[in-house]
């Protein structure tokens, strides 16, 4: 069995276990660890496709290498702005401020006045 | 000797995903995470693709880490546990799961050869592109569309975080030192290591026109630095209104789209080089977009302005 059939093996068992977390665990920063590790498993298995396309005296397609780290970068992205939204919502007044607001404006909340 | 070293690489992959899956402390979790992360890198050595390894050690495993272990620490009071899936639906989930894993790994069991491959087109025309490095001429030259996109989610992403702050810190600073308490030891590191850690970034992203590495990898280095001495405390988090901050943020894309349209001009098209001049000006919009990825990555994992600044 060749290295990239062995780690193709691998990403689909890291698609899988990802999958599982982001499916069942109900908290919300171990759901984004989780959709981390699915997102490294697809990753890995582009990694692989880049493998075997070896040629040229290259050790990998360049392009599928290419998309890999254009893909690492996007995912940071994705990470950092779900993990603000999490924080957000379970910052301790978060809910209290909006609660409190809606009660002093006569439970209207008006976005435009306030 | 080599499929060993694989098979117990692929094994302890699996084995650290599957444990932070099922691990119930989240910040445990969260160092699992950073581990998979290093491990992950030399698994991409081990595929023959070290540009990958250098940005997944750095991004997928540094940064993130960062990020996700102050989440994790500021986490640790609020009750976000959210309610558990039943035993049945767990099962159910379980075997849909694995049945996706079984359908992947048939797919990677069955893919024919010859493998279908762009490395000998990326050979052919590297010398148009004055460049060393095929991973740097694909992501410049051949889909520097998709480089150029990419550029504009991260600072998309920059204003979907910023836009996350409360009404009295807009325009303020985001906290870092709340979310690691001073120490000697930190602070003692944060002076030692920045000056190797800009030169490292520095070569890195020069390097990367022809060797492993590139503005990727060196601007997520100087992130990682700027992070350092803001969380000791050695420099102050800026304001996200300082104008130079901002034009810091969209020079790197900004000077890709000006030498993208002048491509128009003097060249085959957008985003096309002339070949005489390709290489000067493929290094000039890798210098401008490490600063730019620095300054985006950085702020990103710094989080939403949180209190107004100090004076």
């Amino acid at each position: 069995m060749t290295t990239a059939t062995l780690f193709g093996l691998c990403s689909s068992a890291l698609v899988g276990l990802g999958l599982f977390g982001v499916i069942v665990d109900p908290h919300p920063l171990r759901k984004i660890l989780a959709f981390n590790l699915l997102g490294s498993g697809v990753f890995l298995l582009f990694g692989v496709v880049a493998r075997r396309g070896a040629a040229a005296g290259l050790g990998g397609d360049p392009v599928p290498q290419a998309l890999v780290i254009t893909g690492i970068v996007v995912a940071f992205a994705a990470t950092a702005l779900a993990v603000a939204l999490v924080l957000r919502l379970f910052e301790p007044e978060a809910g209290n401020a909006v609660e409190s607001e809606a009660t002093s404006a006569g439970l209207e909340v008006d976005g435009g006045r306030s | 000797m080599a499929a060993a070293f694989d098979i117990g690489l692929i094994v302890l992959l699996v084995g650290i995903g599957a444990w932070m899956i099922v691990v119930r402390d989240v910040v445990v979790a969260t160092i699992i995470f950073v581990v998979f992360g290093l491990l992950m890198a030399i698994a991409w050595v081990r595929l023959s693709a070290v540009d990958v390894a250098l940005t997944e050690a750095a991004i997928g495993s540094g940064i993130t880490g960062t990020l996700l272990l102050g989440a994790a620490a500021r986490l640790k009071g609020a009750d976000a546990g959210g309610t558990r899936l039943s035993f049945p639906i767990t099962v159910v989930a379980a075997v849909l799961c694995a049945m996706i894993s079984a359908s992947l790994a048939a797919v990677a069991l069955l893919l024919t050869y010859p493998a279908p491959t762009l490395a000998p087109m990326a050979m052919q025309n590297l010398d148009q592109t004055g460049l060393g490095n095929p991973v740097a001429a694909v992501l410049f030259a051949y889909r520097a569309l998709d480089t150029l996109l990419e550029k504009v989610v991260l600072l998309l992403a920059l204003v979907g975080v910023w836009s996350l702050a409360p009404d009295r810190a807009w325009r303020g600073v985001p906290s870092l030192d709340t979310t690691v308490p001073p120490s000697d030891i930190l602070a003692f590191f944060a002076q030692i290591l920045p000056p190797f850690g800009i030169v490292f970034a520095i070569y890195m992203t020069w390097t990367g026109a022809s060797n492993p590495g590139g503005a990727f990898q060196g601007g997520t280095v100087l992130a990682v630095m700027w992070l350092l001495v803001m969380m000791a405390g050695v420099m102050r988090a800026p304001s996200i209104s300082n104008v130079w901050l901002r034009w810091l943020l969209v020079a790197g894309p900004a000077l890709f789209l000006i030498v993208g349209f002048t491509g128009v001009f003097i060249a085959d098209g957008f985003l096309a080089y002339p070949p005489a001049y390709a290489k000067a000006l493929i290094v000039a919009v890798e210098a401008a977009l490490a600063v730019s990825i620095a300054a985006t990555l950085g702020l990103l994992a710094a989080g939403p302005p949180e209190r107004m600044q100090q004076k």
